[in-house]
């Protein structure tokens, strides 16, 4: 503390007062470090670089930081109670978003009631964490790197108190100066061109490579650039522009590639045009045709924008968008989710004209088994640490930006333990009309100028969009972190929603991958060109080259499309509203996308080659049957038992404690929660959510995910997701579409691929041809299911590399698809809830039963994986679909929940979590052996309860699509009987703690756990 | 829900938002529904003297997550209304003291109440605004959202309350635990009837049982009002219940009772308050309106 410009303070806790982080460090270093600390005391840092006087400096600690009751504070020097031998000072990494440093800056210019310089970081929060027991340098390091931050955004400072407290500020920016590079690639050799895509992680292959060359060292290339004053050789900015629109993340090439399939079982061969044509628009084209045909004309806008819009009425547009951030949160799992989940809500909030109100959020997240105990790779971080850091994430996402987290899902794989799936979905409602224009529109004309609205650029995130493009391994890099700043993007938000609404936008987007690079290049495809400015753009600290502006993934920064007679007033709102604003260029319609600093070119390039110029992958695929066998079980098996530990397996378990700590309902308008019932434990198929005060029409929201089925059988792996998705909707009360004229019930559909590197290399990639045609046939089903159900795909995402790679070796997802589904309820009030609701009521199955335990749950606590996966029957699925929404529509269900993990009984058993003096039982009169009937994880069924008097009606409705299984009990027990022979009978309270207790809620609580996933 | 236009607008409520408070839409969802009037203003509309909370007879301080919670709940915007001068040359907090002083309400919900609390506005037994209690971090060092049960204190000074005795509400919240100073505050909070919300449980007694009480707050304390019983903070969210739709027994519950009032138990405190006023001011003079006395 030599620097007298700067000033510290720190807040202790004062005695008495119960210093719970201390408290929980502690704990977390005993059970999974298994150190010793003694008392932990932990104490707020504040270290503030503005001139104060010491009387300043007092009375803003007093009555800005320090809250009288609860701790004490020391200034300019360190407060260290004797008892404390050991330390370690938690630090952010220069240029880490610093949102309590931002805030504590907030509040001092708000104390002294002077302007201040508060958009760059000039107080910085730390933390300071007190050990009594005097540990080793090297154990408290590994106490800092494993439980108080993560050494790609903080820095750490350990030692012993008796030598002192050593201190670290950030000191960001300096070093680059404003020029930019060429780069000769003129007869470079293949081997070189690779090299230089490597180095600069560019991430594009040869042919790419070679296109770039080829196009700048053309003559007629050549003479152009000559006349516009530019160099021959490409300048860095423009090859890095080339490489992030060019990356996979934008241009999805292995969705716009040939392949060449071959099934190997069937001897089918075909060349399929493009995934992404040939199966998701297709797909879509040919629903809504089937639409139109039908009066249905609600399908608004799909694929070609930031989210895909439906109609809801005549007032209004339903939002929707889900996407993943899978490689930030493998080595950020923090800071990958948050800015995964604001980034998301961008989305939305930026299609069309922009300014849609948030409704929702959801998410799915599939992690490695928190209990893992094998090795780890260089870089990897263990699959609990992931879990943990990713719902923090979430709940600090979706929480701080008042968004509910209505519901979701968490698949535990060993596979997933490389990589982490993180999808995040956002359902967002638009004006049909802002200020006179259709709000789904995007218009741009030249002449509109081009403003960034939001947080400032610093150097986090530069080459997320060609990081996530790539394999993972030991040396990912640091500025692909990015840490999201949820207030920075809440005000953004609030003055985006006023500001469409005055008329003072002509269109926006947001800033994600690639940065400005990529929103002003797509914008500028609309217009014809742009030209920017790059030194207009305000940074976080000075040092940032030209090419590193333009490409920074900084987050919570819109663009936005603005006439220029609007500005000033855009302005005065934006000031008002504490929200920067920068006029960074204009739009054109000269065909080029010119970039400049301080009057000098960085970077111009023709929009066609930009856009067009990528050279078409050409891909092979071929299918081969794995080795598959239906296993023996042992014949003495206990179905009791085996309910028990299904209800506990980490699948199926109680994710009550992480759900609990997302905000579900904030805006009063949750009408299904993730749990429900008198305990309020019963978990939901679909979440349901009223649109506004004023009316009673919502949206029900669901997710079907099922990645171990496709190890049997991709396609059915596919179907059965898409049905999951479906049936889960069905459930609470909504029909499926266009089964009338004109009857207005929308759907819309975001498909989120995740899978493996399926690129076929001999040496690094040998079973690649394997994975893609697993690929192909997730897309045959997704097309298949999408024309049955008159269901369409109105946004997605596909992320091709979902590797981890070090130390010689990779650890692969397996292929994954999520279907996240919306639906329109035409009355929220008619919503159908999943827990059984009285005794006396009577309880059926609805849909049919077949020898389907391959993939099963009940096959996993064996380690069996199994032959006979569940296969979707679309008609009959449909038929039944009809009937129970025709049940629905008469009132006559009372509960409904669908079939999947564990089957019938443990869907029971989850209805009946809902109300702990209730029972059942049932008796199963089925064919099958009673682990079948049980167990089996058939598609397109559900467990429904009737009241007594609605029966005949009911069955006569159903016409032999529901088998009345039994009553509801107020004793408490479930019994189940199989042939006249009782297979389960438990004690409710029993199951329920099973499944209570389960590994993820006991994760939450801290204990680490011994048990095998 | 029916009546979504207010049969009389004659109580008006301004409810504050920005910087991250995000429970406005069904705060002010909630007079209107209530029949009142509500406002939706960003704070910096107040600070800069655009819009005069004299003009207003409830000023509402939203839930949510200002400024993120950063050096603790509900601290910065505390602080500006502590420091921040309004073209007037007063703070916003001076101009909140004359606000209760002409016979204005006032109430914080969530991060609100947080603000309240830091503002030194609860319980204020000193009358200098300065902290009595303070609003903390949960025992359980989480956020949580789950439903809990209050009994309302038959000795409360809050209008909003009349009439209660029990009501089921969502908390939603990482810093609920209420800390008081020392004794002589605590006694004076349990002997003035100021801790106007009690968690309790399914059978209406107090209870300092986890998840019963979900935070560990002293007194099992939910809620406080001042003195006047016009200031009114609260951590859980009444407006979170105002239809029945909202509670996560609903269903359940509409199974055995299929004629269940469609109105949440959080609407009652909306519906006291609006006709509480509007019952104060029918029996008053109209000069001596809230609004229309001047500092």
């Amino acid at each position: 503390m030599s620097n007298t410009a700067s000033h510290t303070i720190q807040l202790i806790p004062r005695p008495g007062q119960h210093d719970g982080e201390g408290a929980r460090v502690a704990e977390a270093a005993r059970r999974h470090l298994h150190l010793l600390t003694g008392h932990v005391q932990t104490s707020a840092v504040y270290t503030v670089r503005y001139p104060l006087t010491a009387e300043q400096l007092r009375s803003f600690a007093a009555q800005c930081l320090q809250d009288p009751l609860l701790n004490d504070a020391a200034l300019d020097q360190w407060a260290v109670a004797p008892e404390f031998k050991s330390y370690i000072l938690v630090a952010k990494g220069p240029g880490v978003t610093d949102d309590e440093g931002t805030s504590a800056q907030n509040a001092l210019q708000d104390f002294l009631g002077l302007e201040l310089d508060i958009r760059t970081q000039h107080i910085f929060s730390k933390r300071l964490y007190l050990l009594e027991k005097e540990l080793p340098e090297t154990d408290l390091r590994r106490l800092a790197e494993e439980l108080l931050g993560n050494k790609l955004i903080n820095r750490f400072v350990v030692g012993h108190t008796a030598q002192g407290i050593r201190d670290f500020t950030p000191q960001p920016g300096g070093g680059a100066d404003s020029t930019t590079h060429t780069i000769r690639l003129e007869n470079l050799t293949d081997a070189e061109l690779l090299q230089l895509s490597k180095e600069n992680v560019y991430a594009l292959n040869l042919e790419e490579m070679q296109a770039i060359r080829d196009y700048y060292y053309a003559p007629e290339t050549q003479i152009s650039r000559a006349e516009a004053g530019l160099t021959p050789d490409p300048t860095d900015c423009e090859l890095e522009i080339l490489a992030q629109t060019w990356s996979e993340h934008c241009k999805h090439k292995e969705f716009a590639a040939l392949i060449r399939y071959r099934n190997g079982v069937t001897g089918e061969q075909k060349e399929v045009d493009g995934l992404f044509k040939t199966y998701i628009k297709g797909a879509t084209s040919e629903v809504d045709r089937l639409l139109r045909e039908n009066g249905n004309d609600w399908l608004i806008k799909v694929f070609s924008d930031n989210a895909g819009a439906v109609r809801i009425n005549k007032e209004s547009l339903f939002v929707w968008k889900v996407e993943t951030h899978n490689s930030p949160s493998a080595i950020d799992p923090y800071g990958g989710a948050i800015t995964g989940i604001l980034g998301n809500n961008r989305d939305p909030l930026a299609t069309g004209i922009g300014g849609a109100r948030l409704l929702f959020n959801t998410n799915v997240l599939c992690f490695g088994p928190p209990s893992w105990s094998g090795p780890l790779l260089t870089g990897q971080l263990h699959p609990r640490r992931v879990f943990e850091g990713v719902r923090k994430g979430i709940e600090d996402g979706g929480n701080k930006s008042g968004v509910p987290t209505v519901n979701g899902a968490i698949v535990f794989d060993e596979r997933y333990r490389g990589k982490p799936l993180v999808y995040c979905g956002t359902g967002a409602v638009l004006p049909m009309q802002l200020a006179g224009q259709d709000a789904w529109e995007k218009k741009i004309d030249a002449g509109d100028r081009i403003i960034m609205a939001g947080g400032r650029v610093g150097k986090d995130g530069i080459h997320g969009a060609t990081f996530s493009s790539i394999e993972l391994d030991e040396a990912a890099p640091a500025t692909a972190v990015q840490i999201g700043s949820p207030i920075t993007q809440k005000l953004a938000m609030d003055f985006l929603l006023l500001a469409t609404r005055r008329g003072l936008i002509k269109c926006s987007t947001d800033n994600g991958a690639g940065g400005l690079s990529s929103s002003v290049g797509e914008l500028a495809g609309i217009s014809g060109g742009a030209t920017v400015a790059l030194e207009k753009v305000p940074l976080k600290y000075p040092g940032l080259r030209p090419w590193e502006i333009f490409l920074s993934e900084s987050q919570e920064r819109f663009t936005l499309v603005v006439e220029p007679a609007k500005l000033a007033e855009l302005n005065a709102l934006a000031a008002e509203m504490e929200v920067e604003l920068s006029d960074i260029g204009e739009f054109t319609d000269n065909g080029r996308l010119d970039v400049t600093f301080d009057g000098q070119p960085v970077a111009s390039l023709s929009l066609e080659f930009l856009h067009e110029g990528v050279p078409r992958k050409v891909l092979d695929a071929e299918w081969q049957l794995p080795t598959l066998h239906e296993p023996k079980l042992p014949a003495s098996l206990d179905a009791t038992e085996l309910l028990l530990k299904l209800l506990g397996a980490l699948n199926i378990c109680s994710r009550e404690a992480v759900i609990r700590q997302y905000d579900h309902e904030v805006k009063g308008r949750t009408v299904v929660k993730p749990l429900m019932g008198r305990t309020g434990q019963a978990p939901q198929d679909a979440a349901v959510v009223q649109f506004n005060f004023e009316s009673w029409e919502g949206v029900a929201v669901s997710n079907g995910i099922l990645p171990r089925y496709g190890d049997i059988d991709p396609y059915q792996m596919s179907a059965g997701a898409f049905d999951e998705a479906v049936r889960q909707i069905i459930s609470v009360g909504g029909k499926l579409p266009n089964l009338t004229p004109g009857d207005g019930i929308f759907w819309s559909v975001n498909d989120n691929f995740c899978v493996p590197d399926s690129v076929y290399d001999p040496v690094t990639n040998p079973d690649g041809k394997q994975k893609l045609a697993a690929l192909v046939q997730l897309c045959e089903a997704l097309r298949d299911m999408c024309v049955a159900y008159h269901i369409p795909l109105t946004s997605g995402k596909d992320s091709m590399k979902n590797d981890f790679k070090a130390d010689g070796q990779k650890i692969s997802v397996p292929p994954t698809v999520l279907y996240s589904m919306t639906a329109l309820m035409p009355d929220v009030r008619r919503a159908v809830t999943s827990d059984f609701k009285a005794a006396g009521d009577v309880v059926y199955l609805l849909g049919d039963t077949y020898d389907e335990l391959g993939g099963s749950e009940l096959y996993h606590l064996f380690g069996e994986l199994g032959q006979n996966v569940p296969r979707v029957r679309p008609a009959e699925a449909k038929d039944l679909y009809q009937k129970v929404g025709e049940a629905h529509e008469q009132n006559l269900i009372l509960s409904c929940h669908d079939l999947s993990d564990g089957g019938l009984a443990v869907a029971v058993a989850e209805s009946l979590f809902g109300d702990d003096s209730l029972g059942a039982e049932l008796n199963l009169e089925g064919e099958l052996p009673a682990l079948t009937e049980l167990f089996s994880e058939s598609h397109s069924r559900f467990v429904a309860t009737v009241a007594p008097e609605d029966v005949v009606a009911f069955e006569a409705l159903m016409n032999g699509r529901a088998t009345r299984l039994g009553i509801v009990t107020d004793g408490g027990r479930l019994v189940i009987r199989h042939q006249d022979k009782t297979v389960v009978d438990a004690a409710m309270a029993e199951l329920r703690e099973a499944w209570s207790n389960g590994p993820v809620n006991r994760v939450m609580a801290g204990e680490e756990l011994t048990l095998h996933a | 829900m029916n009546e979504l236009t207010a049969t009389t607008h004659s109580v008006h409520a301004l409810v504050l938002t920005g910087f991250g408070i995000n429970c406005e839409e069904e705060l002010a969802a909630a007079y209107r529904l209530a029949g009142g009037a509500a406002t939706i203003v960003h704070f910096n509309e107040v600070l800069n003297g655009q819009t005069s909370i004299h003009d207003y007879d409830v000023l509402n301080f939203p839930g949510g997550f200002s400024f993120g919670d950063d050096l603790g709940s509900g601290v910065v915007m505390a602080n500006k209304v502590r420091f921040r001068k309004l073209p007037s040359g007063r703070t916003l907090l001076e101009e909140i003291g004359a606000f209760i002083k002409a016979g204005g309400y006032v109430v914080g919900i969530c991060n609100g109440f947080q603000m309240l609390v830091k503002m030194g506005l609860l319980p204020d037994f000193a009358g200098q605004q300065e902290r009595e209690v303070t609003l903390t971090h949960n025992a359980s060092g989480r956020y949580e959202d789950r439903w809990v049960r209050l009994a309302v204190n038959p000795n409360n000074r809050s209008p909003f309350l009349k009439g209660l005795t029990s009501l089921e509400v969502p908390v939603r919240h990482g810093e609920g635990r209420l800390v008081i100073r020392d004794e002589a505050i605590r006694s004076r909070i349990l002997a003035e009837g100021l801790n106007c919300l009690t968690y309790c449980d399914s059978t209406g007694c107090e209870t300092a049982e986890y998840p019963l009480n979900p935070n560990g707050a002293e007194l099992n304390c939910a809620g406080l009002t001042d003195t006047t019983g016009h200031v009114f903070g609260l951590m859980p969210h009444p407006e979170a219940f105002l239809s029945l739709y909202n509670h996560p027994d609903w269903a359940r519950r509409k199974r055995l009772d299929p004629a269940l009032s469609e109105e949440g138990d959080g609407l009652k405190l909306f519906r006291n308050i609006v006709e509480h006023i509007s019952q104060t001011r029918a029996a008053q003079p109209a000069e001596a309106a809230a609004n229309q006395v001047s500092l």
